[in-house]
Order: C-alpha cells, then sequence, then structure tokens
C-alpha cells in the first residue's frame, strides 16, 4: 500500500533519483551545533502554540466589561484584548499552558538565537563562504527580538503598555522621521486606537513569514554548504566526517526537538510567566512599580537606564537623549555585527576559504573583541535590574547607577586582555583540553611507589576511527550483518567528533 | 528495508577517492588549499570494521533505556489525554505533556546515539568558489544574451523602466497616507486651555480643599479624563499660599498646589511615585527623579528636562483651574520640539 503510494508519487517527482543520495548526507557531531537546532525547534513550538493561541485572542482596544472567573478583575472596564487573554487563560482548556509554552518558547528562542550566534562567532563559522549566512542570522535575530516585543505587548497589560508608550518615544525620537514614523505606526498621536490589531497581524504573519522565508534560506545555504567541522581525526577542509542522516542524524535531531518540546512543556506547566492579571489592565495613567521587559530587552533598559541626562539642542531642533541608547546604540550593535566577517578578513587578509571551525583559543584577537563585546552588553544587561538591586542590597540608587556607568566602561576594558591571555596561555599549554590519563601508582613488595601509564582511553577498543566514505560502502548491508552480539563500539565518541 | 541485495560492500573503496589514513592536513595555513594535496593512502574498510558496529559499548542496555523512555512517553501522552478530558489544572496538564515529549525525544536521542552505526563516515565537500571558466561562461551568456535582447528593442526597456518607477512611487502613497496623519499640533498642545477645571479620573472636579497636605491624585482637563498625553499630578505640598517654583511662576502654584504633566521627558512613562519627605517625584521606568519644590527638575537618571509645569488658579466656586496649557510640549523630546523650551513652530 505505501510502497504503491510512495511509487506513484516517486513516478511523478523522481524523488528517488535524488533521494538517494541524500538520505547519506554527512552531518558533523558537536555538542554545540545543537544550539541551532534549539533556535529552530522552538521557533516550531512558537509556531503550533501560536496558531492555538490566535483562535481565542481577539486583537482590539476596544473597552468590555470583564466577567470571567478571575475574582479580583469582576466588573472592571478593560480591553478586548486583556479580557480574551485573560479568558484565554482561565476558561480555554489548556490555554494557560499553551499561553505560557509560547512565551517561554520565546525566550528559549531568542535565547538559544544568541548562544548560537556566540558560538558561531567564537569559532569563526562566519568566515567564507559563509558570511551572507551569518548576515541572514543577524536579521532573523533582530526579527526574533522585534516579534518577541510584539507578542509581548498584545495583552494590553499594564506592563508590556508601558513597554509600548517607551517604543513610541523612542520611534519619535529619531532625528527628521521619528514623529512621521511613529504617527504612521499608531495610527496618529500615542496611544491611538489602531496599535493592537497593527501589532497583532504584523507579530503572527508578517514577522513569521519573514523569518520562515528566511530559515529557509539560512538552511538552505546550510545545505549547500556543507555543516563546518571541527578538526578531529581525518577531517579536512574538503570533506565532511560526522553521521549520515539517515536514519543517525535524524534519530538524533527528531529526538531532540521533542526533548525541546518538552522542556518547553514542563517550563509552561511548572513556571508562571506573565501573569497579567496581577498586572491589571493598561491605563495610560497608571504604572507599575519595578517595570521589567522580557530579557532581550533588558540590555536596552539598561542602557536607557546608564545614559546621563544628555541631550542635543539645535536651532529648531534638537536630538533626543532615548536616542543615543535605543536608537544609535542598537544601530552601531547590529551593523558592526552584520559587517564582523569583513571586518576581520580586512584585518587579517584572509579571504580563503574555510569550513574547518576554529577553537576559540586559536584567535585570541577575535576571542577577546568578542568577549568584550559580550561583557558591556552583559553589564548593560545588569543595569537594567538597577533599582531591584538598590532595593536588594540596600544600596542608594544613586551608587548603583553609577557603578553601572562606571562597570559598562571599565568591565569590557578587563575582560578583553583577560580573554586574550587565557587564550594564549591555553595554545601553550601541552594537552589543554584533552582527556587526561588515569594516573595509577603502585607500591610494590618492598615498598617503593612507581607510576605506571594507562592508555588514554582505559577500556575503550579503538577510540578514534578513521571517517569510512559512505559513498562507497552499502549501509544497509552493513547494518544488517551488524548483530548486537559482536557489536564492539566504544561507549563513547572521541572527544574530536562530539 | 527489504533490498539489501541491490548494494554490494565495498571492501575496498575507491582508493583515490577519500583519505583515510592519519589525521587530516587540516587548515594549512591561512589561505591554504589542500586541493592539490597529495592523496593519502586508502585504507581498507570491511563491513565487520566497528565503524558499522553500534555506538553503545552495551547495546541491550541501551535499547532498555530507550524502550523505558518510550514506555514513559505512552503512558505520559495517556496522562495528558486524561488530563485534558477531565480538564485538569495546568500543572497536571503540563507536566504530563512535558514528561512525555521529553521521554520521547530521550528514547529517540539514545536510539539515535547509541543503536546505530558508530561511523564516523565522511562525504566530501566541493569548493564554493566557482572556476573562471565557469563563471565567465555564465556571466557571457547572461549579459551578451540580455544586451543583445535589449538593445534591439531598445525603447521597450526604457518605456518597461518608466512603467516600473511609477509603481514603485506610487505604491509608497497609500502606505505612507493612510497609515496615519502626519504629526499635528497635537506634538505641541495638550486639551489643556485657559480655565479647564481640574478633573479626576472619576470625572469629579477637583476643590481647592479635597487634597490635604502631602496628598496626590492624577488630573486631566475636563474634556479629556484619561488622556495620555493631558494627564498631569496635582500636589498639595503646603497648606496656603503660593508655591513658586521659579521667576514668572509667581501664581502659578495657588493654596499649596502644584500640577505638572506627568508624562517623564525621559520616555514618556507616567511618573507615578511621589515621595513626600523628599519632595520629589520618581518616574519608575529608569528611575528619573524630579524636584517638586524647584519645578520638577530632574535631580537623578536619564530625564533632560524638567516635567512641564501647568499654571493653576482657584475660582470662585473654590475649584481648580488651569490658568493656560503647558508652555512648553509635553513629554519626550523630537526632533522638531525646537530649542531647549521647545517653542512650537
Ligand atoms: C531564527 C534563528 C536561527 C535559527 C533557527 C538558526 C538555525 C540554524 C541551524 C539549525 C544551523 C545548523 C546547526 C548549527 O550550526 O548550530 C545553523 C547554522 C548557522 N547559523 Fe543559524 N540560526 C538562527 C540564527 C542565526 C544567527 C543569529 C546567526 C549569526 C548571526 C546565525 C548564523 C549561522 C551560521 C553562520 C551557520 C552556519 C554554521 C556552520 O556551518 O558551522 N544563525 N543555524
Ligand atoms: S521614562 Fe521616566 S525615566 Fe525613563
Amino acid at each position: 500500500m505505501i510502497e504503491k503510494l510512495f511509487g506513484w508519487v516517486d513516478d511523478r517527482v523522481a524523488l528517488s533519483r535524488s533521494g538517494r543520495h541524500l538520505l547519506n548526507k554527512i552531518f558533523p557531531d558537536h555538542w554545540s551545533f545543537m544550539i541551532g537546532e534549539i533556535a529552530l525547534y522552538s521557533f516550531i513550538v512558537l509556531l503550533l502554540t501560536g496558531v492555538f493561541l490566535t483562535l481565542y485572542f481577539v486583537p482590539s482596544g476596544s473597552d468590555v466589561v470583564y466577567h470571567g472567573v478571575y475574582a479580583p478583575l469582576k466588573g472592571q472596564t478593560v480591553s478586548e484584548a486583556f479580557n480574551s487573554t485573560v479568558n484565554l487563560s482561565f476558561q480555554v482548556r489548556g490555554g494557560l499552558l499553551m499561553r505560557q509554552m509560547h512565551h517561554w518558547a520565546a525566550n528559549i528562542f531568542v535565547g538559544s538565537i544568541v548562544v548560537h550566534m556566540l558560538r558561531v562567532f567564537f569559532t569563526g563559522a562566519f568566515r567564507r563562504p559563509r558570511e551572507a549566512n551569518w548576515m541572514i542570522g543577524t536579521t532573523l535575530l533582530i526579527l526574533a527580538i522585534f516579534n518577541g516585543f510584539l507578542g509581548y505587548s498584545l495583552p494590553d497589560d499594564l506592563i508590556s503598555g508601558t513597554g509600548i508608550r517607551i517604543a513610541f518615544s523612542i520611534t519619535e525620537s529619531i532625528p527628521f522621521v521619528g514623529t512621521y514614523l511613529g504617527f504612521f505606526l499608531f495610527g496618529g498621536q500615542y496611544p491611538g486606537t489602531a496599535i493592537i490589531p497593527r501589532f497583532f497581524i504584523l507579530h503572527v504573519l508578517v514577522l513569521p513569514l519573514i523569518i520562515i522565508g528566511l530559515l529557509a534560506g539560512h538552511l538552505g545555504m546550510l545545505i549547500k554548504h556543507k555543516h563546518a567541522q571541527f578538526r578531529g581525526r581525518g577531517a579536512r577542509d574538503d570533506n565532511v566526517v560526522g553521521s549520515p542522516l539517515w536514519p543517525t542524524y535524524a534519530a538524533k535531531a527528531g529526538g531532540f526537538f521533542f526533548l525541546t518540546t518538552g522542556v518547553t512543556a514542563l517550563l509552561g506547566a511548572a513556571v508562571q510567566i506573565n501573569p497579567i492579571w496581577q498586572y491589571g489592565q493598561y491605563y495610560a495613567y497608571k504604572v507599575s512599580y519595578a517595570v521589567q521587559p522580557d530579557w532581550y530587552m533588558g540590555w536596552l533598559d539598561g542602557a536607557l537606564r546608564v545614559m546621563p541626562s544628555w541631550e542635543i539642542h539645535l536651532p529648531g531642533h534638537m536630538v533626543p537623549n532615548v536616542f543615543f541608547p535605543a536608537v544609535l546604540l542598537p544601530g552601531v550593535t547590529f551593523n558592526l555585527i552584520y559587517a564582523w566577517p569583513f571586518i576581520e578578513a580586512r584585518l587579517t587578509g584572509d579571504r580563503a576559504e574555510h569550513h574547518l571551525l576554529e577553537r576559540p583559543r586559536d584567535q585570541p584577537l577575535r576571542t577577546a573583541i568578542g568577549a568584550a563585546v559580550f561583557a558591556f552588553y552583559f553589564v548593560l544587561f545588569g543595569a537594567s535590574a538597577t533599582d531591584v538591586l538598590a532595593n536588594y542590597l540596600s544600596l542608594s540608587l544613586n551608587f548603583v547607577l553609577w557603578s553601572f556607568r562606571v562597570l559598562c566602561i571599565v568591565v569590557p576594558l578587563i575582560v578583553f586582555p583577560v580573554a586574550y591571555k587565557i587564550c594564549v596561555e591555553l595554545q601553550s599549554t601541552k594537552g589543554a583540553g584533552q582527556r587526561k590519563r588515569h594516573n595509577v601508582i603502585v607500591r610494590s613488595a618492598e615498598g617503593g611507589y612507581a607510576t605506571v601509564s594507562t592508555p588514554e582511553y582505559p577500556g575503550y577498543i579503538q577510540p578514534e576511527l578513521d571517517p569510512v566514505p559512505l559513498d562507497h560502502v552499502d549501509l544497509v548491508s552493513a547494518m544488517a550483518a551488524d548483530g548486537d552480539e559482536q557489536a564492539e563500539g566504544v561507549y563513547r565518541i572521541p572527544r574530536e567528533y562530539r | 528495508m527489504s533490498d539489501t541485495t541491490e548494494g554490494q560492500v565495498h571492501g575496498a573503496p575507491d582508493p583515490g577517492a577519500q583519505g583515510l589514513g592519519g589525521p587530516g592536513p587540516g587548515e594549512q595555513g591561512h589561505g591554504g588549499e589542500p586541493a592539490g594535496a597529495a592523496v593519502p593512502v586508502a585504507t581498507p574498510v570491511s563491513i565487520g570494521s566497528p565503524q558499522f558496529a553500534v555506538a553503545a559499548r552495551h547495546p541491550r542496555r541501551a535499547e532498555g533505556v530507550a524502550a523505558f523512555a518510550f514506555l514513559v512517553a505512552l503512558c505520559g501522552f495517556a496522562g495528558f489525554g486524561a488530563a485534558y478530558w477531565q480538564d485538569a489544572n495546568n500543572y497536571l496538564l503540563g507536566i504530563s505533556l512535558g514528561v512525555a515529549f521529553a521521554a520521547f525525544g530521550f528514547g529517540l536521542v539514545t536510539w539515535g546515539k547509541y543503536l546505530m552505526p558508530r561511523g564516523p563516515f565522511e562525504e566530501p565537500r566541493p569548493q564554493m568558489a566557482t572556476t573562471e571558466r565557469e563563471r565567465a561562461e555564465f556571466v557571457g551568456d547572461f549579459a551578451t544574451r540580455g544586451k543583445i535582447a535589449i538593445e534591439r528593442r531598445g525603447a521597450l526597456g526604457k518605456l518597461m523602466g518608466a512603467a516600473g518607477a511609477v509603481l514603485g512611487v506610487v505604491t509608497l502613497f497609500p502606505l505612507v497616507r493612510s497609515l496615519g496623519p502626519k504629526p499635528d499640533s497635537s506634538m505641541y498642545h495638550t486639551k489643556w486651555r485657559k480655565g479647564a477645571r481640574l478633573t479626576s479620573i472619576d470625572n469629579r472636579p477637583v476643590k481647592v480643599d479635597d487634597i490635604e497636605v502631602g496628598g496626590v491624585i492624577t488630573v486631566f482637563p475636563e474634556n479629556d479624563v484619561g488622556g495620555a498625553l493631558s494627564q498631569t499630578v496635582l500636589i498639595r505640598v503646603q497648606a496656603t499660599g503660593n508655591v513658586v517654583t521659579g521667576p514668572g511662576k509667581e501664581t502659578w502654584g495657588p493654596d499649596g498646589y502644584v500640577a505638572y504633566s506627568k508624562v517623564c521627558t525621559h520616555a514618556g512613562c507616567p511618573v507615578g511615585l511621589y515621595q513626600e519627605l523628599t519632595q520629589q517625584l520618581l518616574c519608575p521606568c529608569h528611575q528619573s527623579l524630579f524636584d517638586v519644590e524647584t519645578g520638577a527638575t530632574p535631580v537623578f537618571g536619564p530625564a533632560p528636562r524638567p516635567l512641564p509645569q501647568l499654571p493653576l488658579y482657584v475660582d470662585a466656586k473654590g475649584y481648580l483651574r488651569a490658568q493656560a496649557g503647558f508652555d512648553e510640549p509635553i513629554g519626550p523630546g523630537f526632533w522638531y520640539r525646537g530649542g531647549s523650551n521647545g517653542s512650537p513652530q
């Protein structure tokens, strides 16, 4: 039956002609390659849970009176967006789980993109021919942050509403076009009535479509280039060493998707996130204490806080304070990220193709720059909690703020030489990062002690194997011939391939 | 997988194809292309080679682990179904679903990692860069054909280009002109007018003895209650007398009252918290502090300008009213705001 069906399809698309080759596609193994996969899988979770949410969410700012089951809100006038989100959480079966999974998946999505990006950066995976994929990736990061912000704003609660207000102010601050942009985006002066429906369609349709398109390009290019790999036995610039797509990689990657989904579900079950019924409906004149955005907005919030109270006044015009931390800083940041592969090629003069990844220590300068820049944003992220820290540590707000102003300059200046030094030291330390041998000390009958050297992988039959060109062997007969009894594999895959 | 007869196991693969011996040459310095390197001698590979054995040392054990995981997944999914059916709480729903998915994934990963041929396997990776010749041929074809086509019908090309350009321009119009109005006088003036009564959110006009010393309330002009831009904080700092916050503002604070725009001059949050002890207004968004007695000048944080002050008077019946609107644009800055006091253009 299935064979017949496949035959019918195959006669029309000739899948088996090109497909057989695809089954043998090799994927290098390394734990750090999973980080990009987490991003991909959490995006799928976002799509699935998001579709569920759209079935119940009402994207409208119109007033309704709340009549749901949550007693403290009963009788209050709220917006339809807020009302439907609360109802979705309390009255739709599985609704709260889906909402919390969606929010957790969003945080994991952006988080894994950032970590994935760090891995690509520190291993030099962005070098030729992967510069374009690096730029697509950067665009994906920007879009992911934007879409997260849009989604976060939809429930129209007190905390996210404050975020929208700040977003309007930031838009307004752009020289020449800012006020126009703000009015076009919000359909008029703040707050307008258009923003929830507009954010909604951007969040559920426009940005996801763009993300899907770019992801297709990102992964398509990955397939074309074939995955970069670390050095290891048999790994060269002109080959790929690892496991085949079918069935090994498919099982591992598929399993990893379900693991990601499972973890997201557990978080959605056990860790509350964004309880909007506690914050209440947004009103422009209300504000709550300890206003904090989602984590990936933290660096911007921190930058807004540590920026001194300057603005530029020109005859008849001005450049507002928020322009510097919230428009200029992200603009410079992302443009530098886009340009990095080219900056580095210019610095090193290395414009050749590379498919072998580097370890961070191999390029001390790059690693030190990356670490220092990351440290800068990390301090800004910390600065988004100035008020909380001041409260918690019983320090004056003044002291905490000034500390962060100093730290965001000093910390990168310290991190840079330290990271550089660590790289250089690691380079010259023999066997750093390598598995240590056991030192077995034996005592002789006379009472003397002696150290006996042991093999590097005690008990391992053949720790490092040469790669087998899969195009030349029939994996099917090999697998069929391999009864479990005669299995003589090793327990672990050697470090180079992990 | 019935078709095992089809391929033969190649005891010794094509020796010229892949190097199997020893560590690879790696990257030979900067820009080193291993293309021309001598081909290493291939070691024969047989189907009995350890590369084809499963990766687990104890395959039975790995199989047991995977089986257990799938069993847990089965129970978990069933449990989720039951929980959903019974409309159980979020916790039960999520834990059953999460455990099931995680176990399912764990089983699958175990299967793939330990019960499949251990490898490693390899395949060749072609260079990305094309050869001079490939490129020359492609570009030649593309450019010459295009050139001939366009040159032969030059006028057509120009007309088509012109049509496209017009399309490009007109698509901008609806985008820009129907999304929203152009910035208007609301950038410079709120709904506060001369004589507007200060009205609380529940629509009650505020009378002079409604608020005690140290009290604070959010007020709006009576025709814009709840307005995002006209929101104003009214504070009673003393029992009697005018509060003078600066030269020219001698009459703005009658009977111990002062009123400031509630929209933070930093990024527009409502300046929500009044600290009576220090006479300061705090914006909770980025902790800007404004000194109430000196005209809401910013004393801490990123806010660059004082909160504009609303001049007040008390009418014959004791209602608080605005002498006029704010004398400068309220809230955060914008390009067309003008100089430091933002004279509306
Ligand atoms: C929507 C977000 C993203 C998803 C779903 C995603 C997914 C993936 C996946 C699954 C891979 C292959 C596995 C791996 O190397 O980890 C990959 C490779 C890659 N990604 Fe991403 N990625 C995203 C964002 C980014 C970002 C922000 C960057 C950097 C700016 C980036 C740059 C790259 C590069 C250069 C490769 C090729 C790496 C190699 O061949 O070694 N990606 N991406
Ligand atoms: S909005 Fe008030 S301090 Fe930033």
